[in-house]
């Protein structure tokens, strides 16, 4: 039975955490709104590369480019984004769960990871699996230096031959609530879809400076790092989703506790004053008597 | 009174402008090319340099970086890694890169593979420069 003074001491600690998990939630608040807002200036250029990308792809052949081309190899890489913190619900259990089947599905090929989230880093450090490379996303805004970072050692990696797929796990954003986590392959690049591209060729000629070959040669190292900047994105806004929906729970199972804990010291307060009543009034009686 | 067409400026921050201009100038890989309404299709590789529109009276500068522009007969995309208008311009940091990256440049070779990173910041720097003497007129 614990006492009246170590209830008030729970009370408090729960009142503690529940300060703390409101803060969190507060500033998971703020950083998803100005994460959103960059997702949202971000998507034109975007879909603006996507497009162009379509219109010159279908015109060259997928042997054109060595991103295009598939190698017919089984070295495959597994591009990870996670957070660098935790404390954001399932989150991180739901990407490296992703990346887990992923990876048993993949089992026949030689496998390797990117990892980019100190969570990820951390859950595959001792798993036996080959790290290419380990780095925390860093704080403040998604850079897009960066995903530029990342990009150039995929791709030179992939042209050495050291590579013959890259495929990329993140967390979509859906909405503050849901996030979902994907995997897309990113290399080698898959030609986009037929019905956009038609749409362009309707347009006439296209006139090419320098040429066809050397524009495309510039713009798909330029895709990967789009694709590497978005998934940074999607995944700082996912991340601080989850954080403040994990928050905002804590914080009212934090507010029940304290309901419950009160409850309890009130009545047990109760319980010590009728007891000291029936002890005087017993203590009187035997006087009197 | 010559025809306008859509001027589309986009970086991966932010879309920067979307206005409906008379001519426009933009450093191409080969060579600065203009762009008037009814341009043919047309697609190529941007260098670091400034770019410039104009609308009536009305004239605007603006340093861009490596990138790319695509030319349609009534629109025009221009995609870029950064564009900066002359007033976000910091004149003392683009002065100050301009002279760092001229000495970095001296040092290297031309097979380094820092060569051409260094080369477009030394061009950027320049274009800013450009764009904001422009400014003050």
């Amino acid at each position: 039975m614990p006492s009246l003074k170590d209830i008030k001491r729970r009370i408090k600690s729960v009142k503690n955490t529940q300060q703390i998990t409101k803060a969190m939630k507060m500033v998971s608040a703020a950083k998803l709104k100005r994460a959103q807002d960059e997702i949202v200036a971000a998507r034109p250029y975007a879909e603006k590369m996507l497009g162009l990308i379509a219109s010159l792809a279908s015109k060259t052949s997928p042997d054109s480019h060595p991103l295009l081309a598939s190698t017919g190899g089984n070295k495959v890489a597994v591009l990870l984004y996670t957070s660098d913190r935790g404390l954001c619900g399932g989150f991180n259990t739901q990407l490296l769960r992703i990346t887990e089947r992923f990876l048993r599905e993949h089992s026949g090929s030689e496998l390797s990871l990117y990892l980019i989230g100190k969570r990820g880093t951390e859950y595959f450090k001792r798993r036996g699996i080959k790290t290419l490379k380990a780095r925390a996303i860093g704080s403040g805004r998604p850079n897009y230096s960066s995903a530029v970072e990342i990009a150039n050692d995929v791709i030179s990696a992939y042209l050495k031959g050291e590579l013959d797929e890259v495929h990329i796990i993140y967390s979509r954003f859906q909405s503050a609530l849901t996030q979902i986590p994907v995997s897309q392959r990113l290399l080698p690049i898959s030609t986009p879809k037929a019905a956009e591209t038609k749409e362009e060729a309707d347009q006439g000629e296209f006139l090419f400076e320098p040429t066809e070959g050397a524009v495309l040669a510039s713009l798909l190292p330029k895709y990967v790092e789009v694709q590497a900047f978005r998934a940074l994105l999607e995944t700082s806004a996912s991340e601080h989703g989850a954080r403040m929906t994990a928050m905002d729970s804590a914080s009212k199972n934090a507010a029940e506790m304290i309901g419950a804990l009160t409850l309890k010291y009130n009545r047990l307060r109760q319980a010590a004053i009728t007891k000291e009543l029936m002890e005087i009034i017993g203590g009187a009686e035997a006087l009197k008597g | 009174m010559a025809d306008n067409f859509l001027l589309e400026i986009v970086t991966p921050y932010r879309k920067l402008l979307s206005k409906e201009v008379e001519e426009l100038t933009a450093p191409g890989a080969e060579g600065e090319f203009g762009v008037l309404s009814g341009h043919t299709p047309f697609l190529t590789v941007l260098k670091p340099g400034e770019l410039s529109f104009k609308k009536g009276s009305e004239l605007g500068h603006i340093a861009v970086s490596r990138g790319y522009a695509e030319v349609l007969p009534d629109k025009t995309t221009i995609l870029v890694d950064s564009a900066e208008f002359a007033e976000e311009i910091d004149l003392e940091a683009s002065k100050e890169l301009l002279s760092k990256s001229e000495e970095a440049l001296k040092r290297l070779n031309q097979d380094d593979p820092e060569y051409s990173s260094t080369a477009a910041s030394y061009d950027m720097a320049e274009a800013r420069l450009r764009v904001k003497e422009k400014q003050r007129g």
